[in-house]
This record gives structure tokens, C-alpha cells and sequence, in this order.
């Protein structure tokens, strides 16, 4: 298999390696997936009754920190991307370390704005807001989780950075990709969830 | 050696490896099948088949059939195995995420047959687990939720890993249009999985969230079940359900049908030592069919009472989606004309194919528009439309296929005369089990009935037609057997077979028989010339293969 071609180097006609072109695949796949949750969440929202102030019932100041947090996270993610592509080891394990760092911090306020909701008795159940955004924010922390599994694979694993480097660099920047998708879901999943 | 071909990355060996799970799954599902014909037949008188019982058996039956059996037997098997040797690849451009799809695939079929032994039983809601239904049913339907979900993670991955590989490792030469049908369809089936099963993985998600963490998105307020108001916020739509499983659901149709088309296309062309009529026609049509088919959903729904304006909107879009698939069944009649067709197995499948499909979709039409789907909605004429368009339909053309290129993949081929009795006596049972279900469902049969309509006055005169389609299903598996014996003992003494035993002219022929672990051809091939160059004047035979360059060559 390491015969396949265009795994590292594009193809002339189409512009494009392979594991590229997977990945906005994958991602368009997971457009649908939010854009059916977010359909949902319009279709509930219109049918209901009755609806409650969402910034009045959920944490607006730390979830705007949550998006400053992994909109830097993004910013460092690119700059590790760049550092790999220069070469510079210890400057592409800072900035993926760091990578990995907001990604954890989001998560961290993302438990604390759960267990505070919790802890109020507002669960899933409670009513039809709380459960889509339960499923919703659960489902994107999932993601995150699965984000940082990769960038941290990548941050421990350099085998590949003396080997193939080329092959390595293209891994962080696909890694990448997925990282700024998680990222953008989150800048809609805050004004629509805690905003509107 | 035997595992190690269950974690090979070798494309061939994973569609051989999807290939007799699928087939594993068809004929569990027609296990199922065959026990719920047994009841039909015999209401009353089988007394171990409870109504929960045949309501599991029905919902596993569907789930089985469309998701373990058919699509991954027409786009994990055929289109492993095929597209890569059809564009002249070493291989998929991505050999473990191959492996992976397999393993979700097979992990969400024991998950799947595990629901049987579930607490409460098997899920019993039906293929399409309509809340709220499906909300109070037993713990099997979370085992359903759960099978689908690695499903669908498992058709994701297959998917960009096809649609990537046909992008990128076309061989040289091969361009676009001269690729051949097959790989068409399954680079538009690709794209229908890829965009239409999310929507599923969300229902799912959500429907998970209801029956285990206790929220309402499918429950209304003031829900009452047995006498008793149900316990939830409420404020739910379950319409909601409706729209995000058939917003998947009927580009699902798509993909059980353009795989099918695909290898109806290779075995008539094949047989008929004639190019493809119409070939670029029938390209721009399925492009179409792909697109329209993310807007009709909702005419599976007319009776939700949604309104008439949008009734109008889904019944419109499903009339213009006729015309694509009109088109390319209507090319693959034509390109009979004036053919010199050769009747073995894999083109008699194909023949019958086609009129089959026709039924099918000509029944298809009433259930389009809103006036008249309205007296046939949720009725055995569904059924019989459906499976009109999937059993002689599709897996005919699947039967094709493993007909086709069974020589390839073996180096034998599949015993004739075996399968023209497999082939005989399938078509006569077939239609003696499913053109019955059109006339009791004109008569308004509903489905779903666990005594076959017996309780109603009206399904009288048309009862006794639930015999007969029983002793046609115990006909159909009679005539299975024929299959099953011929596929195996065709393996170890078939006749055996060159390299392209049927003088074919697709990249797929030109591999050693059977092609190369890991790398397919003996040398990298180089196309030069359109996909069904059959009968060229001037050429010294009657086929020219993609790879040659010279027509005056010969071979």
C-alpha cells in the first residue's frame, strides 16, 4: 500500500492529494450531520409554545470565553502546521502542546457549565432547549475529544517527522482541517444556543 | 490465514470478505421472511409466533435486508471489488479506513442480531422506527439505534474512501467519460451515502437521547399511553422523526438501485457485443437522479397531514425524478436492438431485470402523487412496489453480478445449468410472491397485519392469496439452494476460466485471474480508448479492450 500514489503529492489534474480530498468528504458528511441538528432545533424552536430565554438560562460569559479559548486553539493549530513544514521540532511541540492545552480547556469550563446546570436540576429532560443543547454541545464535545485524540497521536508519535516528513507534515494539516471544522461548529453552536 | 484475510487491507479481499457477510445477512432476512410467510399462512395455527414476535421479525426483516444485506453487498462487495479494477488502481486510496468500514459494518450487524436477545425483545417498530412508537418499545430498539449508528460511521468511511479513490486513481487515460457505468454509479451512490445517512445518524442520536436520558423531541405534550399521561416535558414533533429518517430514506432507495443499474450496464453490454446506448445520456441521468433524490422525502409522508402545498412540491419533484431513471432503464433496452446476444446466467438475470425494475417502478407512480397514494398508503401494494423494485430488481442484477465476475474473482466460472434453474425458478417465485401484494393491497390490505388480514370482512376474497405467496417464498428458498451449492462447488471444481473469459472490454479484464494481492495488474494499465469499444469496424475481433492502443493489433 505505501505503492498508492498521490498519497503525499498532489495529482496534476486534480490539484489535490488523497487523504485532502477524504477529509473535506468527511467533512462534508458532518455538515449534514450538525445541519440535520440544527434543522431540528429550528423545527422544535418554531413548534413550541413555549420557549426559554436561552441567555437568561444557560452561561453566556463563559461560554464566550469557551469560543475565545478555541478560536486560539485553531490560531496555535496552524502555527504548529507551519513550524512542522519548517522543520522546527521543539517549536511544532510548543504550539501543538498548546493546541492540545485549549482543547482541554474548553472542555473543563464545558463541565463546569454542565454541572452547574446539573446542579440546578436542569438536565436533558427538563425541556425540549435544555435536551437539544445537551445533545448538541455533547455531541461537539465529543468531537473536540476526538480532535485532541489525533493532535496528541501526532504530538507523541514523530517517527514519521524524520522518516517522511513531508507525509508527516501533510497528517498535521489534515489534523488541522478537522480542527478548524470542530471549531466552526462551535461559532455556530454559541449564538444559536445561547444567544438567539 | 484465515485472520489473517480478516484484517487484510487488500481491496479484494475486503470485498470478498463484505461479500459473504452480506450474503450471511440476505439469508438471515429471508430466514425472517419465511417465518412471518409461515404465520401468514397459517394464522392461528403456529401458535409460537406472537404478534410481538412477528412485529420484531418484520422490523428486523427491513433492517437487515436494506442495511446489512443488499447495500453492502452492492456497494461494499461489488464496489470494493470492482471499482478499483475497473479504473485501473492498485488498490482503494485508503486501505485501512477500507478495513475499518468493514469492522463498523460487521460490528453493527452482530449488534443488530444481539437485539433478538435483548430484554423485551427484538425492535418491533418497524424497518423505519417511527416514534413514539419506537420511543416505548422494548430495549432492543436502543440496540437498533446503536447497529445503525455503527452503519452508518461504516457507509461514511466506504463512502469518501470511493469517492476519493475514483477522483485520484483513475489510470492514465482514463478520463471521466470514459469511465465505465459501473464506476458512475458508484461514485453517485457514494455521494447519496456520504449526504443523506447523517441525517439518519442524528435521528438516531436524538431517539437515543429520548429513550435513554429521557427527553421529548418525538413526544408531544400530553401523550397517553395504556390509559397512563406520559411522564415528559413534551412539546416534541413527531413529524420531526419522519423527515430526517426519509431524508435519508429515499436517497437509500437510490442506493440500493444505481449499483444495480451499474452492473446491469457491464453484464448487457458484455452479452450484447454492442456499446452502451446512450452512454453519456445515461451519465447526465444519474447526476440528476442523485440530486433529486435529496427532495422527494416527504411523499413518503402525504398522510401526516403536512398540507397540500407541500404535498404538491414532494409529488411534483417525484414525477420529474421518473424521468432519469426512465431514461437509463429505456438505454438499457435499447442497446438490445440489433445486439448478438449471448443467453448465459448473468444476462438472463439481467433480462429479467429490466421488466421487473419496470413493474416496480411503474407501480412507483400512484404512490407519488397524494390522491392516490392516500387509499394504497401503508398497504401491501407498498409492499409489493417496493420489493417489485429490490428483490427482481436489484438483487437479480446482484445475482448478475456475482454471475459476471465470479470468473475473475475465482478463475472458475459458476456451473450454467445450476444457474439457470437458480435463475427459472427465482423469476416464477418472485412474481407469485409479490404481484399478489399489489392486488391485495388495491383491495386494502394493510400491511403489517400479523394474521394477514383475517380480522377484516373486506380482505375476504383476497385472503387466499396469502397461501400462495407463502408456498411461492418456501418455492423461492427451494430455489436458493441451487445457488448455494453451485456458488460453492463452483469454487473448487468450476470450469476454469482465462483472464477474460468473456471477451470483455473494461480495465477490470485486463488483471491476471484471479489479480494480484495487493496491486492488481501486472503492469500499471493505460486506458485508450471509451469503456464498450464492442464490434468496431476494421478491428480484428469483436471486443477492444481499454488498454489497447492499437485497433489493428487484435488480441
Amino acid at each position: 500500500m505505501d505503492a498508492l500514489p498521490y498519497t503525499t503529492t498532489a495529482r496534476p489534474d486534480t490539484g489535490l492529494t488523497s487523504p485532502k480530498l477524504g477529509i473535506w468528504l468527511f467533512l462534508a458528511s458532518e455538515v449534514m450531520l450538525f445541519g440535520s441538528l440544527f434543522s431540528a432545533y429550528v423545527l422544535l424552536r418554531t413548534g413550541a409554545p413555549f420557549w426559554p430565554d436561552q441567555s437568561e438560562t444557560l452561561n453566556v460569559p463563559l461560554a464566550a470565553l469557551n469560543t475565545v479559548i478555541l478560536i486560539s486553539s485553531s490560531v496555535t493549530m496552524v502555527l504548529a502546521w507551519a513550524a512542522a513544514a519548517a522543520g522546527n521540532l521543539s517549536r511544532y511541540r510548543l504550539f501543538m502542546g498548546l493546541t492540545l492545552l485549549g482543547g482541554a480547556l474548553f472542555l473543563v469550563v464545558k463541565a463546569i457549565e454542565y454541572s452547574d446546570k446539573f446542579s440546578h436540576g436542569l438536565y436533558p429532560s427538563t425541556n425540549n432547549f435544555l435536551a437539544i443543547y445537551f445533545t448538541m454541545t455533547g455531541l461537539h464535545a465529543i468531537h473536540v475529544i476526538a480532535g485532541m485524540v489525533v493532535n496528541a497521536y501526532l504530538l507523541g508519535v514523530t517517527r514519521m517527522w524524520r522518516e517522511d516528513h513531508l507525509r508527516f507534515t501533510n497528517r498535521v494539516e489534515i489534523a488541522g482541517i478537522y480542527w478548524h471544522f470542530v471549531d466552526v461548529v462551535w461559532i455556530f453552536l454559541f449564538p444559536v444556543l445561547y444567544l438567539l | 490465514m484465515f485472520f489473517r484475510h480478516l484484517f487484510s487491507t487488500d481491496h479484494k479481499v475486503i470485498g470478498l470478505l463484505y461479500g459473504f457477510t452480506s450474503l450471511f445477512f440476505l439469508l438471515v432476512g429471508f430466514v425472517l421472511v419465511v417465518i412471518m410467510r409461515w404465520q401468514l399462512a397459517y394464522p392461528g395455527r403456529t401458535p409460537w409466533i406472537a404478534p410481538e414476535m412477528y412485529n420484531g421479525l418484520g422490523a428486523l426483516h427491513g433492517t437487515i435486508m436494506v442495511f446489512l444485506g443488499v447495500v453492502p453487498l452492492a456497494v461494499g462487495a461489488f464496489g470494493n471489488y470492482v471499482v478499483p479494477l475497473q479504473i485501473g488502481a492498485p488498490d482503494m486510496a485508503f486501505p485501512r479506513i477500507n478495513l475499518a468500514s468493514y469492522w463498523f459494518y460487521a460490528v453493527g450487524g452482530i449488534i443488530m442480531l444481539a437485539s433478538f436477545f435483548a430484554p423485551g425483545g427484538a425492535p418491533m417498530s418497524g424497518w423505519t422506527s417511527y416514534p413514539p412508537l419506537a420511543n416505548f418499545a422494548p430495549s432492543g430498539q436502543t440496540f437498533w439505534l446503536f447497529g445503525m449508528l455503527c452503519l452508518i460511521f461504516s457507509s461514511l468511511l466506504g463512502a469518501l474512501n470511493f469517492i476519493t479513490t475514483i477522483i485520484q486513481l483513475r489510470a492514465p487515460g482514463l478520463t471521466w467519460f470514459r469511465l465505465p457505468f459501473f464506476v458512475w454509479a458508484q461514485f453517485i451512490t457514494a455521494f447519496l451515502l456520504l449526504l443523506a445517512f447523517p441525517a439518519l445518524q442524528a435521528a438516531a442520536v436524538l431517539q437515543g437521547m429520548d429513550r435513554i436520558a429521557g427527553t421529548s423531541f418525538f413526544l408531544p405534550s400530553g401523550l397517553v399511553v395504556s390509559g397512563e399521561r406520559v411522564g415528559v416535558a413534551g412539546d416534541g414533533n413527531v413529524l420531526l422523526w419522519q423527515h430526517l429518517f426519509w431524508f435519508l430514506g429515499h436517497p437509500e432507495v437510490y442506493v440500493l438501485v444505481l449499483p444495480a443499474m451499474g452492473i446491469i450496464a457491464e453484464v448487457i453490454t458484455t452479452n450484447i457485443r454492442k456499446p452502451l446506448w446512450g452512454y453519456r445520456l445515461m451519465v447526465y441521468a444519474l447526476f440528476v437522479l442523485g440530486f433529486l433524490s435529496f427532495i422527494v422525502w416527504a411523499h413518503h409522508m402525504f398522510l401526516t397531514g403536512m398540507g397540500t402545498t407541500i404535498s404538491a412540491f414532494f409529488q411534483a419533484t417525484t414525477m420529474i425524478i421518473s424521468i432519469p431513471s426512465v431514461i437509463i432503464l429505456s438505454a438499457l433496452i435499447l442497446a438490445l436492438y440489433g445486439g448478438s446476444i449471448r443467453f448465459n446466467t448473468p444476462m438472463l438475470f439481467a433480462l429479467a431485470f429490466m421488466p421487473m425494475f419496470g413493474l416496480g417502478g411503474l407501480t412507483g407512480l400512484p404512490l407519488g402523487l397524494a390522491a392516490t397514494d392516500i387509499p394504497l398508503h401503508d398497504t401491501n401494494y407498498v409492499v409489493g412496489h417496493f420489493h417489485y423494485l429490490v428483490a427482481p430488481g436489484t438483487i437479480f442484477a446482484l445475482f448478475a453480478g456475482i454471475y459476471h465476475w465470479f470468473p475473475k474473482i475465482t478463475g472458475r466460472f459458476m456451473n450454467e445449468t445450476l444457474g439457470k434453474i437458480h435463475f427459472a425458478g427465482s423469476l416464477v417465485a418472485m412474481n407469485l410472491i409479490f404481484f399478489p401484494m399489489l392486488i391485495q393491497g388495491l383491495t386494502g390490505v394493510n400491511r403489517r397485519l400479523w394474521d394477514g388480514g383475517a380480522s377484516y370482512q373486506f380482505a375476504e376474497p383476497v385472503l387466499f392469496l396469502n397461501t400462495t405467496m407463502s408456498h411461492a417464498a418456501f418455492l423461492l428458498g427451494f430455489f436458493q439452494l441451487f445457488f448455494i451449492v453451485n456458488l460453492f462447488v463452483s469454487l473448487r471444481s468450476g470450469r476454469t476460466a482465462t483472464a477474460n473469459p468473456w471477451e470483455a472490454t473494461t480495465l477490470e479484464w485486463a488483471t491476471p485471474t484471479p489479480p494480484i494481492p495487493h496491486g492488481n495488474f501486472a503492469q500499471p494499465p493505460r486506458a485508450y480508448r471509451d469503456p464498450y469499444e464492442y464490434s468496431v469496424p476494421g478491428a480484428r475481433t469483436d471486443f477492444l479492450p481499454q488498454n489497447v492502443a492499437d485497433e489493428r493489433a487484435g488480441t
